[in-house]
């Protein structure tokens, strides 16, 4: 089981950190009137610098209103909750501006909402509520079909603006709303804007926070409460910096980053916390990349994640969407509760063994974990530029892959992009064709797919106590289905080294 | 299931330990500023029509003996079998994705889903949280270490909990979302223990839980043990979750005519 605390979670790390250098990690405590014994513990073993960094990027608070100094998360929290000054740990009711939910948690969320509020209810606003069926499609389980069945019937009576709805489940590209896995989905449809409040029922909601919104997870009640009211009653989250500085080496993925940051504080380190990503790093990254890093803030028990809007934000936005939106940032003299930093020239690729997020290893060093399958997929993993991570690496090895290797796109964009854009330095040749010469599956239909286990028939389900190198967030216990199955959570890169040997394998066997 | 209660007259400040200074989770969902809802929420739209009230009492909550008298009981103790777990107990063990089909809201998927409780828990588990053909679970007390509940934001993990006749998760840390469900679901008390009472206990052994005195008390081993105030989200769980609760105190209009 993984460490509860933030030191390593194995002795060999210890050792490993000190071969090569890594004390690029430090962590400082600022000063905070808010007491939280483990953070506070390990940052004082760990104290390199005791000042705050200078910050590369400094604004204005844009409300004019702000008396004190607030971090990102806090300023959103302040204008949802028509308040000019907050502190973390107020309680506040937060006036939400998107709500979605899939066909998990949705039936159960119109349940609770037809229960409390009366069967011939309206939701708070038809346009900010977004229904993305996505995580139990193509099967044939009925009561997995017949929870498809009653978001569409929801919909209709209540007038559902953005529901991406799907009948044919034969073909998904006979369904012209059909999107696919709804974290995904939604920053392609425009539904994620900066200074936003987004609620999900998903723990994986906090992907949006890439957006510089504030973006969560939330339950059955609470989103039978907000289709209801739009509100919601949120406890405003101490903030903790991550500041990653340095030009990305080519061999690693923004899924490295994460994967280093919950190895160092643990599956729990950031439970009720903000987690605020910065540094130039991170402004480097890629909209997509941005998603990776907020999207498994959860696995660190994270409330939410937030990447500061930048040009590159908007101009991805730029033609997805036009509503007007107004970002906001941390101010200089915002309280964090602690900061980290990584020196990420340093960082090598990543995995987390099983069966915690947090167990965190060098890819080299478990070269030796010879492994049964490969996935590519998820909201985590399953998006156009991991599949063309993915395809990278096999055309600059020009092998095949060793074991069944099963692609599964997020989104219908993600699995259009696979079969028309071409991957650089190919000669013109696309993902798809790629992936067939590397002798991999055909890529499925966009779904969450074998990630979290699903129905029996799901497509790359784990049946059998196989070994997994998966590009997916979790690899708890029967996570990907079978209880006895092992999952390796790793980078687009690792993942496609590993099918193209096997084993485990870092992706600099195949990059440099 | 043997869950004992008493009664006593609701008090809202039954912990004298309570700080709104002191960030634990058990604040995390209703302090203070919350009992003053009313006068915040001003646009709430009015609930008009509502549902039989016998609909919403079908679905057994952690205060469902009392439930057919909730405005006037009060949970004060748990009496029964514990099953211990680990650290990072997740939503995936308490339960699978595949049974996630189910939809919480409808009673008989309901009650199915309360069978299925900690199925995923690995083969190092000897004893069954549920024996095989069974629906409910002898041990009505959970106790965990760390980080129980982390993972999805499922709420059928509290739900299945419930369902299950689980009355209170004793562990030393939630994951927050779990917590919140509990909460919101009046399904289970997420009580914390203020050490790790998951490696001094062992399942099957007989224990007493003292809401009102934050006191656990293993009858097999005859340790006692000082758990760490509900706080606020007592009542909540106490009414049946935030809905009851909010109707029961005002803060939105209660059953239509």
């Amino acid at each position: 089981m993984a460490s509860s605390t933030i030191s390593p979670p194995s002795a060999s790390f210890i050792v490993k950190k000190k071969e090569l250098g890594r004390s690029a990690f430090s962590s400082s405590s600022s000063p905070s009137p808010f007491s939280v014994p483990k953070c506070n513990k390990s940052a004082a073993k760990k104290i390199v610098s005791a000042m705050a960094p200078q910050q590369a990027e400094r604004m204005p608070a844009t409300t004019g209103s702000v008396k004190t100094a607030m971090t990102l998360t806090e300023k959103i929290f302040a204008r949802a909750s028509e308040k000019p000054q907050l502190s973390p740990g107020d309680n506040v009711w937060v006036n939400v501006d998107t709500l979605m939910t899939h066909d998990i948690s949705g039936p159960g969320s119109i349940g609770i909402f037809k229960r409390e509020f009366g069967p011939d209810a309206k939701v708070w606003d038809r346009e900010k509520v977004v229904i993305i069926p996505d995580h139990y499609i193509f099967t044939a389980d009925k009561l997995a079909n017949r929870n498809v069945d009653i978001l569409r019937d929801f919909c209709n009576d209540q007038n559902i603006k953005y529901f991406y709805d799907i009948k044919d489940l034969g073909n998904f590209k006979a369904n012209p709303d059909y999107k696919g896995v709804c974290h995904v989905a939604l920053a392609q449809e425009g539904h994620c804007r900066p200074g936003e409040v987004l609620l999900g029922t998903d723990s994986h909601t906090c992907t949006a926070g890439a957006f510089g919104q504030f973006a969560t997870g939330i339950g059955n009640t609470d989103a039978g409460f907000v289709l209801g009211t739009g509100k919601l009653l949120l406890k405003v989250p101490p903030t903790l910096k991550f500041i990653m500085d340095g030009e990305m080496p080519d061999y690693l993925l923004a899924k490295d980053l994460i994967l280093q940051i919950i190895g160092e504080i643990s599956v729990a380190g950031a439970t009720y916390k903000s987690m605020e990503f910065a540094g130039t790093t991170v402004e480097s990254l890629t909209m997509e990349e941005r998603m990776t890093l907020c999207n498994m803030v959860i696995e660190a028990g994270g409330k939410n994640g937030v990447v500061p809007a930048d040009s590159t934000t908007f101009k991805y936005l730029e033609d997805k969407t036009t509503i007007p939106y107004e970002p906001v940032y941390s101010d200089a003299q915002a309280r964090f509760l602690t900061e980290y930093r990584f020196d990420i020239t340093k960082l090598e690729p990543l995995v987390a063994k099983p069966h915690s997020p947090d167990n965190r290893a060098l890819a080299r060093e478990c070269k030796d974990v010879k492994i049964d399958r490969v996935y590519i997929g998820s909201c985590t993993g399953g998006k156009t530029e991991d599949f063309m991570a993915v395809a990278k690496v096999f055309l600059a090895s020009g092998k095949k892959v060793k074991v069944p290797t099963f692609l599964v796109p997020a989104t219908r964009k993600v699995w259009m992009d696979l079969y028309t854009l071409p991957v650089p330095g190919s000669g013109g040749k696309t993902c798809s064709q790629i992936f067939e010469e590397a002798g991999c599956d055909t890529p499925a239909s966009p779904t969450c797919g074998a990630c979290m286990g699903g129905p029996r028939d799901t497509y790359a389900r784990m049946n059998k106590a196989v070994v997994c190198v998966s590009t997916t967030n979790r690899n708890f216990p029967g996570r990907m289905g079978h209880k006895e199955g092992q999952v390796y959570l790793a980078s687009p890169y690792t993942a496609a080294a590993s099918a193209l040997t096997g084993f485990v394998t870092d992706p600099r066997e195949f990059l440099q | 299931m043997a869950v004992c209660r008493s009664t006593t007259a609701i008090s809202l400040s039954r912990n004298p330990n309570f700080s709104t200074t002191n960030p634990k989770p058990s604040l995390s969902f209703l302090s203070p500023p919350c009992l003053k809802l009313p006068s915040i929420l001003p646009s709430f739209k009015p609930l008009t029509s509502q549902s039989p009230p016998d609909q919403r009492l079908s679905i057994p909550r952690a205060t469902a003996a009392d439930s057919a008298t909730p405005t006037t009981t009060s949970t004060t103790f748990f009496h029964g079998h514990c099953y211990v777990v680990g650290d990072n107990i997740d939503t995936d063990q308490i339960i699978p994705a595949e049974y996630l089909t189910l939809v919480p809201s409808k009673p008989d998927e309901y009650e199915k889903l309360g069978s299925y409780a900690l199925i995923g828990l690995p083969a190092t588990y000897k004893t069954r949280f549920i024996e095989a053909n069974q629906t409910k679970t002898k041990y009505s007390i959970v106790i965990g270490g760390e980080n129980f509940g982390c993972g999805s934001s499922r709420e059928h993990a509290p739900v299945a909990l419930g369902a299950a006749g689980v009355a209170a998760v004793v562990a030393e840390s939630y994951a927050r979302i779990f917590f919140r469900n509990s909460v919101a679901t009046g399904e289970i008390y997420p009580l914390e223990s203020e050490v790790r009472i998951c490696e001094e206990c062992k399942t099957g052994d007989l224990i007493t839980i003292e809401l009102m005195e934050s006191k656990l008390i293993n009858h097999t081993s005859g340790k006692e043990y000082k758990l760490k105030p509900i706080g606020d989200a007592g009542p909540v769980i106490e009414a049946g979750g935030i809905f009851a609760y909010a109707r029961k105190t005002g803060m939105i209009p209660s059953q239509a005519p």
